[in-house]
């Protein structure tokens, strides 16, 4: 008894930072359990990081053998960066959540292996399918499943009920189409003696990665931006021009929302503090709102034009290459522990991401959290109408050029068929090397 | 004997020379043998490419308009914090009351960490309900600013957070500057019958010029060197109008993991550094006095 407590509290020595300290025991360490070590982002405070940590110690206390040292890494951007750097000096972690949109890159540094290579029993194989197929969009590719769906969201409208039925609308009705949200948002515009604009009609955050939310309106217009192989965009495809002039029109044409580009950080606070009367903005945000608003609020699928449609976001567990066999199997069998209906029910119903699996949504748990909350279900049922998030190869080069067309579009700096173009004349550059 | 002596010296030297070839030395002669080569991905090692990356500098857009910005940034934040500084050194240098309070608060920016500035201005900057904006609302109905989200004042507005971060790390040089200089300067000159503006002028003024020389290269140095409000405050944007050219650096090497033109980037910058700190330490050099 006294010599595994020594032995359990040297292995935990072990498991610490310390590089020297690691080199000396890690062979020892071996033979007594597998060690993994695991990254992973936060993007919406504190809940998150304390729930991970709570499901890998459960996993743990659950599986002697197995070790796994829940690394916080940051941002998504923190974390990608640090696991590229990691593995580029030959000691990645074996598993990690990344952007799943950073996959084309991970695979393009040679980084990461398939889960197919690893799932030998049917059972396994039935497993890879049981994801919701938009989630499975950004994570597979060439006909193998390279991400599991983890921590993902879907961007949503929100609405103030109590604006609506001041400015005379239906306080239970959001608008449904594209011309529906400027009708209302004129409605919905409230402007004081001297004509300045004290609340807006609607808020499409754009700043920092204002592709995503901008996806949403591409996919309504019925168009995708880049292929599934991701080595090919479609920036400068009419029908996405059309949409940026709609995003722009919403401020020039209509005066339903602010001018120059909308912080994507203080948009939820300009909602609680009745500067906008509807937001866009990720299911991620449920939580909070729900915590923070001091107003009765719904929400709803984004409005349709041509279609109903969304983008998906968020990211996935991905295993890298840099492991040995057992690691490999401890990571896999992880990854399938966590995805499981009990345990990603936990996590929904504390963060507000989406589950990625039906069966997830039929637990006792979550059917007791949907009924008390029936908003967590918008972001599931949006899910059939939802495509893929932007992401190629080379992504953050390619999003960025995106990005930046977008910005100066937005700000009036280029028309917005012409910084389209320029866009997409760029992202042809960089990825042409890659058909 | 002579030899021995030799060896002592080196002895001596080695500690500081070592660092500054692992540190210094080694990684900038890295930089510049891994700006000739290609970015090394998954199985593809890095190879030799030449000019190449050069000439993808040269036709970078991104690059002019980081440059560009690079340089109002400069100057809009040297000149300025340099002579705030110096303003407010001189007035808290004065007998006045609850000067120590003064100096504290001038110096408080200086020992908050760039990050924390940055978000405590990003609150002023909000459109609608920052700071900024309470105050333009309330006190003159004004409508709703956006200067982090217009292209033509986002690099203002970044310019305004580091001169204010600034300045009080600067007054804290001139202070010490100033406390040295001999109390019988100032009684000489009033026996002499000088005002306080000719005082100024040719006693005090010239007798700062070293520590002005110390101040200014810092600066330079800072402004290519203080980006960490860039990440929080606007990443860049809209349209790389807030972007300097080692956030572009970063962003190149470890977002897009270009990393041998990230290298060549990083050369840029150390030849420009390097052009001017010699360049200010020629043309400074003549006319500072040191006692």
């Amino acid at each position: 008894m006294k010599i595994r407590k020594i032995a359990q509290s040297w292995l935990g020595k072990c498991l610490g930072k310390s590089l020297l300290v690691a080199a000396f025991c890690s062979p020892l360490s071996l033979s007594w359990a597998v060690d993994l070590e695991f990254y992973f982002p936060v993007a919406v405070g504190g809940a998150a990081a304390d729930t991970i940590q709570e499901l890998t110690d459960e996993y743990v206390a659950a599986n002697a053998g197995v070790n796994i040292d829940a690394v916080y890494a940051g941002s998504y951007q923190d974390t990608v960066t640090k696991a590229l750097t990691a593995a580029r000096g030959g000691k990645p972690p074996q598993l990690s959540v990344i952007l799943s949109v950073d996959m084309f890159t991970l695979i393009d540094e040679d980084v990461i292996i398939p889960f197919d290579d690893l799932a030998s029993s049917d059972e396994d194989k039935a497993w890879l399918t049981s994801f919701y197929p938009a989630f499975m969009e950004n994570s597979q590719t060439g006909g193998k499943t390279y991400g599991i769906p983890f921590q993902r969201s879907t961007p949503v409208l929100y609405w103030n009920k109590e604006a609506f039925a001041e400015a005379g609308l239906d306080p239970e009705t959001p608008p449904s189409t594209w011309e529906e949200t400027i009708e209302f948002g004129k409605k919905l515009v409230k402007k004081d003696a001297d004509g300045n604009v004290s609340r807006w009609g609607v808020r499409i955050p754009s700043s920092g990665f204002p592709y995503w939310l901008f996806q949403g309106l591409t996919t309504q217009n019925d168009v995708i931006l880049a292929n599934s192989e991701g080595n090919e965009t479609n920036f400068d495809d009419p029908a996405v021009v059309e949409a940026l002039q709609y995003l722009i029109d919403l401020n020039k044409e209509h005066g339903v929302m602010a001018p120059g580009i909308i912080e994507w950080g203080a948009t939820p606070k300009a909602f609680f503090e009745g500067q906008t009367a509807m937001m866009w903005t990720s299911t991620g945000n449920l939580t909070n709102v729900r915590n923070n608003a001091p107003f009765d609020f719904g929400v709803a699928l984004l409005p349709a034009n041509k279609r109903r449609g969304a983008p998906t976001g968020g990211g996935n567990f991905f295993i890298f290459r840099e492991a040995d066999d057992e690691q490999k199997k401890a990571a896999f069998d992880f990854v399938k522990w966590i995805t499981a209906p009990k345990q990603s029910a936990k996590w929904t119903i504390a963060t507000g991401y989406v589950a990625p699996r039906a069966d997830t949504w039929e637990t006792e748990e979550m059917k007791a959290y949907t009924k008390d909350f029936p908003p967590a279900l918008v972001a599931r049922d949006q899910l059939d109408f939802a495509v893929a998030e932007l992401s190629t190869y080379e992504n953050q080069r390619v999003t960025t050029i995106f990005n930046d067309a977008l910005a100066a579009a937005i700000t009036g700096k280029k028309g917005a068929a012409e910084a389209l173009a320029e866009a997409q004349e760029k992202a042809e550059a960089i990825l042409k090397d890659y058909r | 004997m002579a030899k021995r002596e030799w060896i002592y010296g080196w002895l001596f030297l080695s500690p500081a020379l070592i660092f500054l070839f692992t540190f210094t030395h080694y990684p900038a002669v890295n930089t510049i043998i891994s700006s000739f080569f290609s970015t090394p991905k998954g199985r593809r090692p890095a190879k030799f490419i030449g000019p190449e990356n050069y000439q993808a500098l040269i036709e970078d857009e991104v690059f002019w308009t980081v440059l560009e910005n690079n340089f109002w940034f400069a100057v809009g934040t040297i000149p300025t914090s340099i002579l705030l500084a110096l303003a407010m050194a001189l007035w808290v240098n004065s007998q006045l009351k609850g000067r120590t309070l003064a100096r504290m608060a001038y110096f408080a920016p200086t020992v908050l960490p760039l990050i924390a500035v940055a978000n405590i201005w990003l609150f002023f900057y909000t459109p609608g309900f920052g700071l900024i904006d309470q105050l333009r609302g309330g006190l003159f109905n004004l409508p709703a600013s956006n200067l982090l989200g217009n292209p033509d004042t986002v690099l203002a507005a970044m310019i305004v957070v580091a001169i204010w971060k600034e300045a009080g790390f600067f007054m804290i040089f001139y202070l010490a500057a100033l406390q040295s200089i001999p109390p019988v300067l100032k009684e000489a000159a009033d026996v002499e019958g000088a005002s306080n503006f000719y005082y100024l002028r040719r006693i005090v003024i010239p007798l700062l010029m070293p520590t002005t020389l110390f101040i200014s290269v810092n600066a330079v140095i800072n402004s290519f060197r203080l980006v960490d409000h860039i990440f929080v405050m606007t990443d860049g944007g809209p349209n790389n109008a807030s972007s300097l050219l080692l956030f572009y650096i970063y962003e190149t090497a470890f977002q897009y993991w270009q990393t041998g033109y990230a290298a060549t980037l990083t050369v840029v910058m150390l030849i420009l550094l390097s052009i001017l700190a010699i360049g200010q330490f020629f043309l400074f050099d003549r006319k500072i006095h040191y006692r």
